[in-house]
């Protein structure tokens, strides 16, 4: 097993360059796993708003859904997106963002996943992710 | 093909300065049906340290991005529009030290919304590394962030 799977999340993070690029940093808080991603001027998409960039968005939320996996499988390898389904309800503004995940069903090989992506208020989801990952 | 709209003509440039796109050094190729954008392999984009295989984000960015030019070629004027949805199905795994190309088409507009289709390849389109389907909403009257004058 690789040791960026195996030990903790944070590492994990570190380990994947373009987590690194896109300064996302994971955390575990009562037992959860939180990504944080603190705003930088690279992850704009549309300068005049600013907001940040769709794809950033779904970066960040595709990146929570495979930390959360390697958080509670512990896979060998790590897991493979099949695909996945972001919807975005708000604008992502330049500010701080923050995401979590929860496997809504685990089969032997297939990981049914939901991330979602907020800013200030947790309540208010700027994105949310629903996809399926192959252990 | 470039079929694009005269306003559209001129934002090539512009749009390749949008930071996310400039930060993975990713490129618009063609504004036109269907749109085309390319990024090449570089260390800042492996997803998997293992094998070097880039990130599937980098994929959904290319693709969100490719999607996005391809509804503004349809628009005859400038109008902001925004992501409602994208699905990314991944075929399999990008080669790594290989460019990544997103190949968009926008379906059909109306008043509010536009469809779009794409592929993520790695030079051949019957190759794909992934497909996308994606829904803009289209802001009429709303503010456009792109200049629309030669720079």
């Amino acid at each position: 097993m690789s040791g960026y799977l195996s030990g903790d999340p944070a590492t994990l993070m570190e380990a994947i360059p373009y987590c690194r690029h896109l300064g996302i940093t994971a955390s575990v808080k009562d037992g959860a796993l939180l990504l944080t991603m603190p705003f930088v001027q690279h992850l704009i998409g549309n300068p005049a708003l600013p907001a940040l960039h769709g794809g950033v968005i779904g970066s960040l939320l595709e990146t929570a859904a495979i930390a959360q996996v390697i958080y509670e499988t512990r896979p060998e390898r790590l897991p493979k997106p099949v695909d996945i389904t972001v919807d975005y309800l708000r604008s992502g503004r330049a500010v701080d963002s923050f995401a979590r995940a929860r496997i809504a069903r685990q089969g032997k090989r297939v990981v049914n996943v939901h991330a979602e992506m907020w800013q200030e208020d947790e309540a208010k989801p700027v994105a949310a992710l629903r996809g399926h990952l192959l252990l | 093909m470039s079929d694009a709209p005269e306003w559209l003509k001129h934002a090539k440039k512009h749009m390749n300065l949008t930071p996310y796109l400039a930060g993975i050094g990713g490129e618009i190729v063609e504004v036109g049906t269907p749109a085309v954008a390319r990024v090449p392999y570089s260390d800042k984009l492996i997803g998997d340290p293992e094998t070097g295989v880039v990130h599937g984000g980098v994929i959904t960015g290319l693709l969100d991005h490719t999607s996005g030019l391809a509804v503004m070629v349809k628009l005859r004027e400038p109008m902001p529009i925004a992501t409602l949805d994208l699905r990314i199905d991944y075929m399999r795994p990008a080669k790594p030290h290989q460019d990544i190309f997103a190949e968009c088409v926008c379906v059909r507009v109306t008043h509010e919304v536009a469809f779009v289709r794409g592929t993520a390849h790695q030079g051949d389109a019957n190759d794909p590394i992934a497909l996308c389907t994606g829904a803009f909403m289209i802001i009429r009257g709303g503010v456009h962030g792109i200049p629309v004058t030669p720079a």
